[in-house]
């Protein structure tokens, strides 16, 4: 196998995009990325697209066929495929890429994510969140996505004795980060108090401990290493590639308060990358809910098991702090298109690497790790980046 | 009209029909035909069972945001409860006061409507929890 | 053979609401209504329950305290004037719940408030030819009344089961006869969401010729006086009807006290003399001698004498709760919370 970088990226504002379409945000975010790649049409081999649920959020399926086409890369007949996870959409997309251009299948493919959730209403937008849980032995008998975190937070209260202020903490970093980041859904700081205050959603959690809905797209070019200065002076290699699944129901895990999957994907993305925790000085995870960040940190190896909370309100992750978790603004501030998500991640990861993150750049950046989840820990994908 | 979808299920969510590997004792909800842990080594040892209906909370939380179904409710207490079966399983929590709700609770089933498919739809019925020495 | 009752078992939901509450929002005397209608509270059903889950709990209840196996059970209906579909069995789910077979005969039955003793007979006749092994007669309901109307202060939700057999008989039933007519006292159009009645035209020539008539053809059927029995129930759609039938047919407030439970909880309306009949056999010893009597509006009764046998005094009646138990375990709600529990507030539809 051997090794590839990403020469170029692009995306979206994440938000309420009321004026853009799925097309739109979709092709806006391919041309960025590719025009950062210095790449023509024609250098492309094939196109990866993860998207969660085009059929419910815009009743369109197909939607790889329907990028591709708006991309103009149909005329070139290149291959275009859709990846869905859930949540892990985005980042299993970028693996499917990573993997093609790995086993020489392919040189250069452009990898996407987008979901355009703002074309339902609030209550059908929940409900297809919550298709990536156990329907039939979950969401039938009323545990919404929320609720299903909201469990694994008061189990972590109780086994570890994080507090919800530790819980809380998370999304007051990440709107700081997010308010240094342009492209941010949110760019509001905010306190403790907003988080504790806000309406109820699932005890403990509030409205400000839950990512919000989004419309948005990101996008990555993907490149062999062999070929990727003749495009970009500043590749970023990917040094490590891990993913892993777990049951789909949160009440068949061994322990609700981690998600072995992260562990599993993590281990192995470390292990080809030869490469442990503390070599990573930045990281993107996923924090569609403020205690999946806390699960997160603790499942990667950044905190001890039940450490999360007080490693998060210690400062610990913050800019600054052992290691930058978020400097996006992460799923809560940056924004959470689904199938965008995973894909923005490497987007962050590359601008970081590449120095170019202007006010939230971690100084001295040299490795990135960007962890992907889908469901409640069913699927996770970890990928590990470096400066090349 | 998901009618077929949660017909198959009815032994499952009205009698807690279950499985178990009697490779590894291990018991699943819904039933499986395949052992996790055993895998090949499970074939033609699984057995049913019906759960005893009785467990303990495992996790809870007072739901607030609610799906359409479930608006007449809200806000209503989930919980996981794990089985005395060992296995564990996400319902509604009813008949107590959500405050008093805890970790370790010990809980029982009782049959209730989870939903229908509109005012002219179908029923689907199946088990909620409620506090095991409630009447 | 004896036929008769071989195990019952009993629901009533937990919320309450009193006369006072309801004629608080309708701008009607609440205290006056309660003492006119010998009603303290009435039962009101969760949005979650419905005549299957109340006829479900009952059933289930009834099946713990005995050993048969459900797969004996040759027949099962349910009886109830809101049943959930207009068109789609209760007894079916009632039956898949307690793990019948699928060699069964099942149905549901209507006839406003004896629907539910109407299949007690039908289960008796079934028994006793060797049709079938074992019966189950169901009556359960969560009738509502019209906002505003004196039903409303009475319209109650709650039900209990019968299992009827020859084997185990815990309670005999020695005779049981009707008396049925075309009287139209109290009835609801398909569609109508709440009954209509003939006001004053359901007493003397509905409830009461009923009860009565079936009610002294029994004892003459049977050769016996009021005093022969040691519990009496009878329909209650209030506290004072069946006290008054109790007196004209020479019942004593005693006998009618154990069975009476329209005050705590309403009219249960086809779960009425169902659940009667269950406080009394909650406390019942061999020998004592029970006389029911069912009405229906439309209208009939349904007369049962009933005597308990040696088997009680080792049926296991702790393994499910009492009447009494769950008479006592309540939560008061408001108006507010029992119209939208009942589906009186007008929602949106869709969800988006």
């Amino acid at each position: 196998m051997r090794e590839v970088a990403v020469i170029g990226v692009g995306d979206t504002k994440f938000g309420e995009l009321w004026d853009l379409s799925f097309r739109d945000i979709g092709i806006q975010a391919g041309l960025a990325a590719v025009y950062d790649a210095n790449l023509a049409a024609e250098e492309i081999d094939a196109l990866y697209v993860g998207n969660m649920s085009a059929g419910r959020f815009i009743e369109q399926e197909h939607v790889a066929a329907l990028i591709a086409d708006y991309s103009g890369l149909a005329r070139d007949h290149i291959p275009a495929t859709r990846i869905e996870a859930a949540g892990a959409s985005g980042g299993l997309a970028v693996r499917q890429g990573y993997l093609a251009v790995a086993s020489g299948m392919h040189d250069i493919v452009v990898v996407g994510g987008a979901e355009k959730m703002t074309d339902v209403g609030d209550v059908m937008a929940s409900a297809i969140q919550s298709m990536a849980a156990d329907q039939q032995w979950e969401c039938v008998f009323g545990a919404t996505f929320p609720a299903l975190h909201a469990m694994i937070a008061r189990r972590h209260m109780h086994e570890f004795g994080t507090t919800r202020e530790q819980i809380a903490a998370v999304a007051v970093k990440n709107h700081k980060h997010g308010s240094m980041n342009p492209k941010a859904q949110f760019q509001r700081e905010i306190n403790i108090d907003t988080v504790l205050r806000s309406a109820p959603v699932a005890e403990p959690l509030t409205m400000f401990d839950c990512a919000p809905s989004s419309d948005g797209a990101a996008a990555v070019v993907l490149c062999a290493m062999e070929k990727a200065r003749k495009y970009t002076d500043k590749p970023i290699r990917i040094l490590g590639s891990g993913q892993a699944s777990d049951t789909l129901a949160l009440h068949d895990r061994d322990s609700i308060c981690s998600f072995t999957a992260t562990r599993v994907a993590a281990q192995k993305a470390f292990k080809q990358a030869s490469l442990e925790a503390k070599d990573v000085q930045v990281a993107e995870v996923h924090d569609n809910f403020t205690i999946s960040e806390i699960l997160a940190i603790e499942d990667l190896g950044f905190a001890k098991k039940g450490e999360g909370g007080r490693l998060t309100a210690e400062g610990q992750t913050a800019i600054g702090g052992k290691v930058a978790v978020n400097t996006s603004g992460g799923l809560k501030a940056r924004g959470d298109p689904i199938g965008a998500t995973g894909v923005a991640q490497i987007v962050e990861l590359v601008t970081q690497l590449r120095g170019t993150a202007g006010k939230r750049q971690v100084a001295g950046a040299k490795v990135g790790l960007a962890q992907n989840v889908g469901g409640t820990g069913a699927t996770s994908v970890v990928h590990i980046l470096g400066v090349a | 009209m998901a009618t077929a979808r949660f017909w198959r299920e009815n032994p499952s969510r009205y009698n807690l029909a279950a499985s178990r590997c009697d490779n590894c004792g291990k018991v699943f909800f819904p039933p499986r035909a395949v052992c996790s842990a055993c895998h090949r080594k499970s074939i033609g040892k699984m057995t049913s069972l019906k759960l005893k209906g009785t467990g303990e909370v495992h996790s809870y939380t007072l739901v607030h945001e609610a799906p359409a179904q479930l608006e007449m409710l809200k806000p209503y207490v989930v919980a996981i409860v794990k089985m005395d079966e060992g296995v564990m399983l996400t319902s509604q929590l009813i008949d107590c006061d959500p405050k008093k709700v805890e970790i370790g609770m010990r809980v029982k089933t009782t049959l209730r409507k989870l939903g229908e498919d509109g005012p002219a739809g179908v029923i689907w019925y199946g088990y909620k929890f409620m506090p095991e020495d409630q009447v | 053979m004896q036929v008769g009752i071989v195990s019952y078992g009993a629901y009533v939901p937990r919320y309450r609401i009193t006369p006072q509450e309801i004629g608080r929002v309708w701008g009607t005397d609440g205290d006056m209504m309660s003492k006119g209608l010998l009603i303290n509270s009435k039962s009101v059903p969760a949005p979650d329950e419905d005549v299957i889950t109340i006829s479900v709990a009952a059933a289930r209840a009834m099946m713990a305290r005995v050993p048969v196996d459900p797969q004996d059970i040759g027949a099962l209906y349910v009886g109830s004037e809101s049943h959930p579909y207009a068109v789609k069995p209760s007894g079916t789910v009632v039956a898949e719940a307690i793990g019948t077979s699928t060699n069964l005969t099942v149905a549901d039955y209507e006839f406003a408030c004896k629907a539910g003793t109407a299949a007690i007979q039908t289960c008796m006749g079934l028994v006793g030819s060797g049709m079938v092994r074992y019966g189950v007669a169901i009556g359960a309901d969560t009738s509502q009344g019209a906002p505003g109307d004196p039903l409303e202060y009475s319209a109650s939700a709650g039900g209990a089961a019968y299992l009827i057999g020859s084997e185990g008989v815990i309670a005999t039933i020695d005779r049981t006869l009707s008396y049925t007519s075309d009287t139209p006292d109290f009835w609801r159009r398909e569609g109508q969401p709440y009954p209509s009645h003939g006001g004053r035209f359901t007493g003397e020539p509905a409830y009461f010729k009923h009860v009565q008539t079936a009610g002294l053809n029994l004892l003459a059927a049977m050769s016996t006086k009021p005093a022969d029995y040691d519990y009496a129930v009878f329909h209650q759609p209030n506290g004072k009807f069946p006290t008054r039938v109790a007196k004209m047919l020479g019942f004593t407030e005693k006998q009618i006290e154990t069975g009476l439970l329209t005050p705590m909880i309403g009219n249960t309306y086809s779960g009425s003399v169902p659940l009667g009949l269950a406080a009394i056999l909650d406390v019942a010893k061999p020998g004592e001698r029970i006389f029911a009597v069912a009405y229906g509006s439309g209208a009939g009764s349904d007369a049962f004498d009933i005597t308990v046998t040696d088997a009680m005094a080792s049926y296991d009646r702790g393994a499910a709760p009492s009447v009494r138990q769950m008479i006592e375990r309540k939560q008061l709600i408001d108006y507010a919370t029992y119209a939208k529990y009942r589906g009186k507030i007008r929602l949106k539809e869709g969800a988006e």
